[in-house]
């Protein structure tokens, strides 16, 4: 006699089986970012997030870094949005599937892939020395923007062809041009995927580390203009942990780091969804 | 009244290729003003192609057309193609509202052309709706989503949409295939209503809706076009005995 597991019996296992590799997912998540906020709650105060950094970041607190990390972010994500979203409405509607836009697809992806360092030593070579931006603001969100168009690209391109050709052939037919089409329905229809893509970019953008060091510097001053040399958060955090100069304000910065990023995706979500219930 | 002025389009050895693929083939004829042509014939006869030739929508599919169509007169490759799109308006087989309101997609179509006045727009719209016969289930609710209405009233939305573009012909692709019998007389009676103003080229798979609703009627098989003629006569005793066949069923 074989043994046989029974199609109720095989049910219940299939979803226990699911149902536990969810909650370890789950569980390392909530891990990481609880030990550290455990670990970084205590430094949270509004000197820390107020005042200058002091002694190498032994002392003081972080705002010239919270200042840089957001200057760097929204400027690579201004430069890089309309690159990438641009990119992949040309790739979409202008061209016709051919291999110019499997060639430049499969470009993207290879650069998606790229690890950050490669980005942060050309950024360095062609921002910094090339164009002699300088250890700056600009340099680092340059790079960072290069760094992060593949995914807009790709997640755009998705988005945009998943805009059913029907909507297209509507709007033809009562008469719109091509450009009316891509602006008032494509895009429009496409958007929240579009977001994704420009969400998981920030997401890129903020946390890195590599990619920065070698464009944005790692002055502590506080930024004045685009031209000058800053410390992300992400970059505070790693000297201050890898120089030894203290754990605790290195924990402290990493709350902070991982706070802003949950509040940039919720505003981001929160928008998204306002848009959706005012559009569909 | 001489049979000139009558004339709305003209299509004159009209062929049609997608690719290597020929789908009309030397197709000539006339399309009357303020008639309903109706325009029968089995899969792959070329029925929405001729359609799609009519408004140049053909050019998004990459297609390539020889021969000449003429709307009052006037080649359609000499009209701009924004003005030859509002004049002659297409229904779509399923029909497809766009992302957002009633009144949004009712003036989508609208502010592409010319800037317009909110007052002068929602009259425009309210005029257009009550055309389709639409407006008394719609007018508490034109700022909600359309895709909450049913898909009879999503489709006398599509008609309303384009007769909101005030067009001269109205192009209509088997506007009643997914429709049940109540939306589908619904939409006969809405044509045979606006026959007075309007110019109707129906295509159908229904042979029955073209013999009740079409004033002539042609049939189309394998991109050809076979028979044009009154619909009584090509209903009753068709010259071709291919097009007997098809009305009998006794077809493919």
């Amino acid at each position: 006699m074989t043994f046989r597991i029974g199609p109720r019996t095989s049910q219940i296992i299939a979803y226990i089986i699911l149902l536990l590799m969810t909650i370890i997912t789950i569980i390392v998540l909530f891990f990481i970012i609880g030990y550290v906020f455990k670990n970084g709650f205590a430094q949270l105060s509004l000197e820390f997030l107020t005042d200058r950094t002091r002694e190498m970041g032994k002392e003081g607190g972080i705002l010239p870094s919270i200042i840089g990390t957001l200057f760097v972010t929204v400027l690579a994500v201004i430069i890089a949005t309309p690159l990438g979203v641009g990119s992949a409405v040309y790739l979409v509607e202008y061209t016709r599937g051919g291999l110019l836009r499997r060639i430049i697809s499969f470009g993207a992806d290879c650069l998606a892939g790229v690890p950050s360092i490669i980005f942060g030593l050309f950024g360095f070579i062609f921002f910094v020395i090339q164009l002699k931006l300088g250890w700056s603001i600009l340099s680092g969100s340059l790079t960072l923007a290069v760094m992060i168009i593949p995914t807009i690209i790709r997640t755009s391109e998705e988005a945009i062809k998943a805009v059913p050709l029907s909507y297209r052939e509507i709007s033809y037919s009562l008469g719109g041009g091509k450009l009316d089409t891509i602006w008032k329905v494509v895009l429009p229809t496409s958007l929240p995927g579009i977001l994704t893509g420009v969400i998981l970019g920030i997401g890129r953008a903020i946390g890195e580390t590599a990619a920065v060091i070698f464009t944005a510097g790692s002055s502590l001053g506080m930024p004045t203009s685009v031209f000058s040399s800053t410390r992300t958060l992400a970059v505070h955090f790693y000297i201050l942990a890898r120089e030894g100069i203290s754990m605790e304000k290195a924990y402290g910065t990493a709350t902070v780091l991982i706070i802003i990023i949950l509040f940039v995706n919720f505003v981001a979500y929160r928008l998204m969804h306002r848009f959706m219930e005012r559009y569909y | 009244m001489n049979r000139q002025k009558m004339m709305k389009i003209s299509v004159e050895q009209l062929n049609l290729f997608y690719g290597q693929n020929q789908v009309l083939k030397n197709v000539s004829l006339e399309v009357y003003e303020k008639e309903i042509l109706g325009v029968i014939g089995p899969a792959n006869a070329g029925k929405s192609s001729l359609l799609r030739a009519l408004n140049r929508l053909y050019e998004i599919d990459y297609a390539r057309i020889s021969g000449k169509i003429r709307l009052d007169g006037e080649d359609i490759f000499d009209i701009p193609i924004n003005d030859l799109r509002r004049r002659v308006g297409l229904i779509f087989a399923t029909p497809v509202v766009l992302p957002g309101t009633i009144f949004k997609n009712m003036s989508y179509g609208l502010k592409l052309h010319r800037k317009i006045k909110k007052q002068e727009l929602n009259d425009i719209v309210a005029d257009a709706l009550k055309a389709a016969n639409l407006w008394e289930e719609v007018k508490d609710r034109l700022y909600e989503s359309a895709s909450t209405l049913s898909g009879g009233q999503q489709q006398r939305l599509c008609i309303a949409r384009t007769l909101a573009m005030n067009p001269e012909v109205i192009m209509m692709d088997e506007p009643c295939s997914g429709l049940d019998p109540i939306s589908t007389a619904k939409i006969e009676a809405t044509m045979l209503e606006l026959k007075k103003t309007y110019t109707f080229i129906l295509v159908t798979n229904n042979t029955k809706q073209a013999a009740r609703t079409a004033d002539r009627t042609a049939f189309f098989l394998a991109g050809e076009l076979i028979e044009i003629n009154k619909t009584e006569k090509i209903f009753t005793k068709p010259d071709d005995p291919r097009t007997d066949d098809y009305i009998r069923g006794r077809f493919g």
